[in-house]
């Protein structure tokens, strides 16, 4: 039952990239593409997750922790990059 | 005590956060995680503001409970909207005056605004005291105002005595 | 493994996928920038916590490696953060539709920062 179930949620997260995709490439504004690209980073750490549960291996725990750590900065400092004008004030 | 951990939450977070990451595996990386608990809150001193205090404990793991409930019924709410006819929406900016005048408690409240499904959290005018909310459905802005101040304000004011 | 522990892990890995699907198709159906903030933000946040509570039920009842609590150290920085990203994406939102710039704002509302009523 376990990976009939991560089978699913593959192809469940597999179509939310795809979507986040769609968005990222089709705009129509920056914001729009800095938040599908956040998404795209979150959706991933989903995957790893999904991945380490299939192999049994906290291997990918690393991964996903750096993934959303990077995703946050790397957001926060596009907005500000937005708003300012200017990363580091 | 109050001169070794200036501030004890921020030194408890720290400590858990580490025992969590490493999955505390052995003595020597306990004692590392309390070296970082003591040392962390101390090198940023200068970026905390000064929160009010936690008067009711209790009261806040209620709250937490709530506020978990919440997350996962509003979500189903906003799923169903997200999904069905888009024209039956009605997106709304909404201005919600406060009652608290502290800016770590208002950011605690936007962040919970910013959570609950259907409403963000834009902005706080300091000078005015009143937070900019955009609202994914409300066809009610009233409604959603005295639900902001009564479900979430006025608990985190009684938590934290502003 | 339990049947039971093994049962509430499928739930919770299709729920969480499920909730994950929901914030990516409202990012990219909904009509502008701030509605589309929406999905992203909370049902993403959401379904990613349902999975990572998965893992950690699922490392800590397989037996190899005691108590997995590891998954709730990235579960309690998503949480926080996601607000903080909405907050900023929607201040960058709304002061590129301020400027001015071409193609921000396809919003019949746009720029009206302190309207209490929109469309």
């Amino acid at each position: 039952m376990l990976n009939s179930a991560i089978e699913i949620a593959f192809v469940l997260i597999g179509a939310a990239q795809a979507l986040n995709f769609y968005r990222l490439l089709r705009g129509p504004d920056l914001t729009d593409r800095i938040l599908a690209l956040d998404t795209l980073g979150i959706n991933a750490i989903a995957l790893l997750v999904l991945f380490g549960i299939r192999s049994a291996s906290t291997a990918y725990f690393e991964a996903a922790l750096l993934l959303a750590l990077l995703g946050f900065v790397g957001t926060v400092a596009l907005c500000k990059f937005l708003l300012r004008g200017d990363i580091i004030e | 005590m109050r001169h070794l951990l200036p501030r004890p939450w921020l030194s408890l977070t720290v400590f858990v956060l580490w025992v969590l990451i490493t999955n505390a595996a052995s003595l020597g990386l306990l004692l590392l995680g309390g070296l970082l608990a003591i040392v962390v809150p101390r090198w940023t001193q200068a970026f905390w503001s000064n929160p009010p205090r936690l008067v009711r404990p209790w009261q806040a793991l209620r709250f937490l409970g709530v506020f978990a409930l919440d997350i996962v019924t509003a979500n189903w709410r906003v799923a169903r909207q997200v999904i069905g006819p888009l024209h039956r929406l009605s997106p709304a900016f909404v201005e919600v005056p406060l009652d608290l005048r502290d800016p770590f408690i208002a950011t605690l409240l936007g962040s919970i605004v910013s959570l609950t499904p259907g409403t963000v959290a834009i902005d706080v005018d300091r000078q005015r005291w009143v937070m900019l909310v955009h609202a994914l459905d409300a066809p009610d802005p009233q409604a959603l105002i005295t639900e902001i101040k009564l479900r979430y304000e006025m608990p985190l004011r009684e938590i934290f005595a502003c | 493994m339990s049947p039971l522990s093994e049962s509430v892990i499928a739930f919770l890995i299709v729920l969480g996928a499920l909730f994950v699907l929901l914030g990516s198709i409202g990012l990219a159906r909904l009509p502008d920038f701030l509605t589309r903030l929406h999905g992203p933000t909370k049902a993403t946040t959401l379904g990613v916590g349902a999975m990572l509570l998965a893992s950690a039920i699922f490392f800590t009842s397989d037996g190899h490696g005691g108590i997995s609590l590891h998954e709730l150290a990235i579960l309690f920085f998503l949480f926080i953060t996601a607000p903080v990203t909405a907050h900023l994406l929607a201040k960058a939102a709304l002061h590129r539709q301020q400027a001015g710039v071409a193609g921000a704002g396809d919003t019949p509302d746009a720029g009206a920062e302190t309207a209490d009523s929109g469309t």
